[in-house]
């Protein structure tokens, strides 16, 4: 079969997202749900969802997935963690099998944490020492590829409609307290099992609706710091641009909407004389992470999620309120079909991201 | 008249029993199906709930009432008839409309009347009672856009960049919009007493629909923008 990069298909997506900022639990069934309403924006080629909160009994390891080809790619790619890794537990991903999704990958989950000593050695921080290990896997180990690799975090993808794949992964056994979902309309690539969305590295998921103009510039840049775009779909690049921006160079989830959707050069002009001048160190010190073309993302974190549209709005997206619980959709109607009566519902501006935290969070980006 | 329960219902079949219904129909608990009502005449259809996208698409004379809000696309490419939404609509409202009249109640999304057009006896409109996002009538060709800025906390009732590549049409702001920027092939300057005999109407039908005070709502400031030449794009591209 063809893989992505191999074929180009002439597209739509949909995405939703909940989030529950008092950090009850919400059943992985609830999310899974709401993506039937917009069920004919995607086309089977791709569905998937991240959870945050679903490992309490883990959350201080790190929760591998990974897809394996074959066997032997898993004995390889076992051998190639337990040189690097404790591994607390590993078991096959439980699955619900069905004529909707099929040649599935061999799936399993891993909770580990650095070996101590080779984590010392290697004279890394703990996050840059497991980023590392997961990029190596996903470009030297062929038939190995981890979809997810964060701490109390998982993410959950398929080739089939999101619902399906849902019900494949059995999420309605997980809970969290945020959740965002997929479902793929791929255009210019076919739909693989690695190419579904989110893509993750670490505690950061991206889904993704649009198209990127910018994907080889800002794959270029990224490339010099360490990170490798395997893939060959433009979501993989905006979840290394977050990585290195955020966790990296520091810069909030604010000032990071502000490099990856910037206002345009005569919005800033009209801005305050402070103001103008963070904007305009921004866009010139990072002007080649500038993300063009259409997108609405949302961006699963530790603690919260961000919604943000490209500056001139080019994807539908909707968010709402109701009480503590967050929503975010591109249509209203996946959100009335998670809950029916709400308190506000808006459309964020363009480039104007929307951001929520749990509650009790120790806030260190403000 | 004859009622349908959409809830989980797919759009091909909900359409299908709407084009099939010879007289007026009501749909409950609509969820986003698309679509409804596309090129329909002679009815009135109601709809409960959220209707998706494309509500009335290729309308061709048929009322549509929505008690709730619209998602994007709604009046896309309609001819005649009209449809009313008791609520907000998504983007691109009146995408590519060629006639018939849209009335928000509420907000509107962006590019609000992007590329609609006029001819001869079609002239399409749009009142948007809030406010609407940027790139407000994009490519506007023909026809007329009334933004009454009702309800809004504070600032102006538009997002950036409107009337983006107007080259016909007229758009009516009501509030204070001096100063307000807009490209320079785009002329923004205050109402006169022809254009608010034609707006008039439209705002009076607004009224109606939602209770809103017409007299009060005419005692309003209002600013007009349309092009400033017949042919404002000339020297874009080549000399043409």
């Amino acid at each position: 079969m063809n893989k992505e990069g191999q074929v180009r298909i002439p597209s739509g997506c949909a995405i939703s997202g909940i989030f529950a900022k008092d950090g009850r639990n919400i059943s992985g069934e609830v999310i899974s749900n709401s993506m039937t309403v917009m069920h004919d924006r995607s086309n089977g080629l791709g569905g998937g969802f991240a959870g945050y909160g679903i490992y309490p009994q883990y959350k201080e390891l790190y929760a591998f997935h990974i897809f394996y080809d074959s066997a032997r790619a898993r004995e390889e790619c076992e051998k190639y963690l337990e040189g690097k890794f404790e591994i607390a537990n590993m078991s096959k991903i439980p699955v619900r099998p069905s004529d909707a999704i099929k040649d599935a990958p061999l799936i399993w989950r891993y909770f580990v944490l650095p070996n101590h000593n080779t984590l010392a050695d290697s004279l890394l921080d703990e996050k840059e020492y497991v980023a590392r290990a997961v990029i190596e896997i996903n470009t030297k180990l062929q038939g190995s590829y981890v979809f997810s690799s964060g701490k109390n975090m998982g993410v959950f993808k398929a080739v089939g409609f999101p619902e399906d794949v849902g019900a494949f992964y059995r999420l309605e056994e997980y809970e969290g307290y945020s959740w965002t979902a997929h479902g793929r309309y791929p255009t210019n690539t076919p739909g693989w099992w690695g190419g579904a969305h989110p893509f993750a590295l670490l505690e950061y998921s991206i889904v993704h609706n649009g198209e990127i103009s910018s994907y080889d510039a800002n794959r270029r840049f990224i490339e010099m710091f360490g990170y490798k775009c395997t893939l060959l779909t433009d979501t993989e690049v905006i979840t290394y641009i977050i990585d290195y921006l955020v966790r990296k160079c520091n810069l909030t989830l604010e000032e990071t909407a502000k490099v990856i959707a910037a206002p345009f050069w005569s919005t800033i002009s009209k801005k305050s004389e402070e103001e103008k001048r963070h904007l305009t160190y921004l866009r010139t010190n990072f002007s080649s992470l500038l993300v063009t073309g259409p997108f609405s993302i949302l961006l699963g974190f530790e603690g919260g999620m961000m919604a943000l549209n490209d500056r001139l709005k080019l994807r539908s997206m909707v968010a709402a309120e109701k009480g503590k619980m967050f929503y975010v959709a591109s249509e209203e109607c996946a959100i009335r079909q998670m809950e029916p009566s709400l308190d506000k519902i808006w459309s964020p501006m363009g480039g104007q991201p929307v951001i929520v935290k749990l509650d009790n969070l120790d806030n260190k980006e403000d | 008249m004859n009622t349908i329960n959409a809830g989980n219902m797919n759009y091909c079949e909900l359409n299908e029993l709407v084009r099939g219904n010879a007289g007026d129909i009501e749909i409950n608990g609509c969820l986003g199906q698309r679509y409804i009502g596309a090129g329909q005449n002679g009815k009135t259809i109601t709809i409960n709930g959220v209707a998706g996208n494309a509500v009335g698409a290729y309308l061709d004379g048929a009322v549509i009432n929505v008690n709730g809000n619209v998602q994007d696309a709604a009046g896309d490419t309609m001819n005649a008839g009209k449809i009313i939404v008791h609520g907000n609509a998504g983007d691109a409202v009146g995408y590519a409309m060629r006639g018939g009249e849209i009335y928000i109640r509420d907000s509107a999304g962006y590019r609000s009347g992007i590329h609609m057009k006029a001819y001869k006896d079609n002239f399409p409109t749009v009142v948007i009672g809030g406010g609407c996002g940027s790139f407000l009538g994009e490519y506007q060709a023909g026809g007329l856009i009334i933004v009454l800025g009702l309800g809004l906390e504070s600032g102006r009732a538009v997002g950036n960049f409107p009337g983006t590549g107007m080259h016909g049409g007229k758009i009516i702001l009501r509030g204070d919009y001096a100063g307000l920027e807009v490209p320079p092939q785009v002329k923004l300057d205050r109402t006169c007493e022809g254009d608010m005999e034609t707006a008039a109407k439209y705002i009076k039908s607004y009224c109606d629909y939602f209770g809103a005070d017409y007299a009060a709502v005419m005692a309003g400031e209002f600013w007009r923008m349309t092009p400033n030449s017949t042919n404002p794009y000339k020297q874009l591209y080549v000399q043409n």
